[in-house]
């Protein structure tokens, strides 16, 4: 206390202003920024100066493998959507080509088909033909038949030419 | 939308917390002012005391040598600057940890306006502006530690400085430009019957620059930190009106926070600026 006094005594005021603190001061401040200086110069600055540079190096190299992730995307996509497009050409050939020999087949078979039935219904229509032929023949006999019966009936004991039968039963048949 | 909200709720959250520092602050003022002023020295205020250079160790005269409460808080403030460049960015992390980040922070902040105001040949000198800021950024905010003692109230350190960077500063300008180094003092782009005025002007600014340099940093820590000491002492000696001067003093403590800032960005870019004229003598 009894040297601050003295102190406050001989620099009234500003303790700024003492010249006697002067040689300390400016002592204690170089010594300090000296070593202030070798922190940061040896130690600090290269530190950080690295640090920042490997931040740097290490943000260049992420965005640079980010671009070219995203440039193989691109090309993965693209190739995907032809790849896509040329399934989707290749189905639609597949099924034209398919389409196109179903209906070759088809026609085939109905080809024949037709041609079967054709046949059946020519075939039908000649036994059809012979039946007609030989029902007309039947009703021909029963009509001879029956003419010289009723010929025998209506004028008994006289005979009958079976020819001149025939031929007005056939006229009258086709008549 | 939930970042956002945690963001402003972190922002409010520290301004609270800061708050609070400024009140504890300021009651640790005022009971100080009241022990100040009624025990030791009785009801006098004495807002210079707190400049005074006291020895550490004893009550002996102060040789150039002697460790005083200078040598404490410039090797408390090299120790804050080791902490927080050195072991701060001990995890040379890609990723970087909170305090390698306001390492980082630092080094940008003062490299760019290096680079910026002087341009890219100052870097080389880039260690010594950086060492000078953060000199001063330190001991300014130590300084604001109560009855902590603060170097850089004293015009003899921030003279030391200034006048460093001003004789650094010619020195490397004749150097590096030789004679036509003077062409600084001669305005190319004035009339020519003006540049001789303009020479004698511009000499005359020359040799202010380290006095403004110095006076600016020591005045403003010195009248802030003085003030605090007055309002601590009226709020000791008005009893409970005290109150008043107490918002006072946290009032001018956030002032201060900002000056401590400032002041030491002022000092580095004012060197820059000087240091551009020495590497760019041509206007």
């Amino acid at each position: 206390m009894a040297v601050d006094a003295e102190q406050a005594a001989a620099a009234p005021g500003m303790p700024q202003l003492d010249p006697t603190s002067f040689p300390n001061q400016i002592f204690w401040l170089v010594v300090s920024l000296v070593v202030i200086y070798f922190i940061l110069s040896r130690v600090a600055l290269p530190r950080i100066a690295s640090v920042l540079a490997e931040r740097q190096g290490t943000l260049t190299n992420d965005l640079a493998a980010a671009e070219d992730l995203k440039r193989k995307a691109l090309e993965a996509e693209v190739a995907y959507n032809k790849a896509l497009a040329d399934a989707r050409a290749e189905a639609q050939k597949i099924a034209e080509e398919t389409r196109a020999s179903i209906q070759a087949d088809l026609n085939v078979a109905i080809a024949r088909a037709d041609a079967d039935i054709a046949a059946k219904a020519a075939e039908s229509e000649a036994r059809i033909g012979e039946i007609q032929a030989g029902a007309v023949k039947s009703i021909e006999d029963v009509a001879r038949d029956i003419v010289g019966d009723i010929v025998g009936a209506v004028a008994p004991g006289q005979t009958v030419d079976a020819k001149a039968i025939a031929a007005a039963v056939s006229a009258r048949v086709k008549g | 939308m939930a970042t956002e909200s945690t963001n402003t709720d972190s922002k409010t959250g520290s301004g609270r917390i800061v708050f609070f520092v400024l009140i504890a602050i300021a009651a640790v003022l005022f009971i100080l002012g009241l022990v100040d002023d009624y025990t030791m020295d009785g009801p006098n205020i004495h807002p210079m005391d707190q400049f005074l250079i006291e020895p550490l160790f004893g009550t002996g005269p102060i040789h150039w040598y002697t460790p005083t409460n200078v040598t404490l808080w410039m090797g408390l403030a090299i120790a804050g600057i080791a902490t927080l460049m050195v072991m701060g960015t001990k995890g040379r992390a890609v990723i970087p940890s909170r305090s390698q980040s306001m390492a980082e922070l630092a080094y940008g902040f003062v490299r760019k306006m290096v680079e910026d105001v002087a341009g890219k040949d100052a870097l080389p000198y880039f260690p010594y502006i950086f060492t000078v800021f953060l000199f001063i950024l330190f001991s300014n905010f130590l300084g604001l530690i109560p009855t902590s003692f603060t170097p850089t109230s004293h015009i003899a350190v921030t003279a030391v400085l200034a006048m460093g960077v001003f004789i650094g500063v010619t020195v490397l300008g004749f150097v590096k430009n030789g004679v036509s180094f003077l062409s600084l003092f001669w305005v190319s782009s004035a009339p020519l019957a003006l540049r001789p005025i303009l020479a004698v002007i511009e000499l005359i600014s020359y040799f202010v620059r380290p006095v403004s340099h110095s006076i600016r940093l020591a005045g403003n820590v010195m009248a802030g930190h003085a003030v605090l000491k007055v309002f601590a002492g009226f709020a000791g000696t008005l009893g409970v009106a005290g109150i008043v001067p107490i918002f006072g003093v946290v009032a001018i403590f956030g002032l201060e926070v900002l000056v401590s800032a400032i002041q030491a960005y002022v000092f580095t870019i004012l060197t820059c600026v000087y240091l551009k004229d020495a590497l760019h003598p041509h206007h």
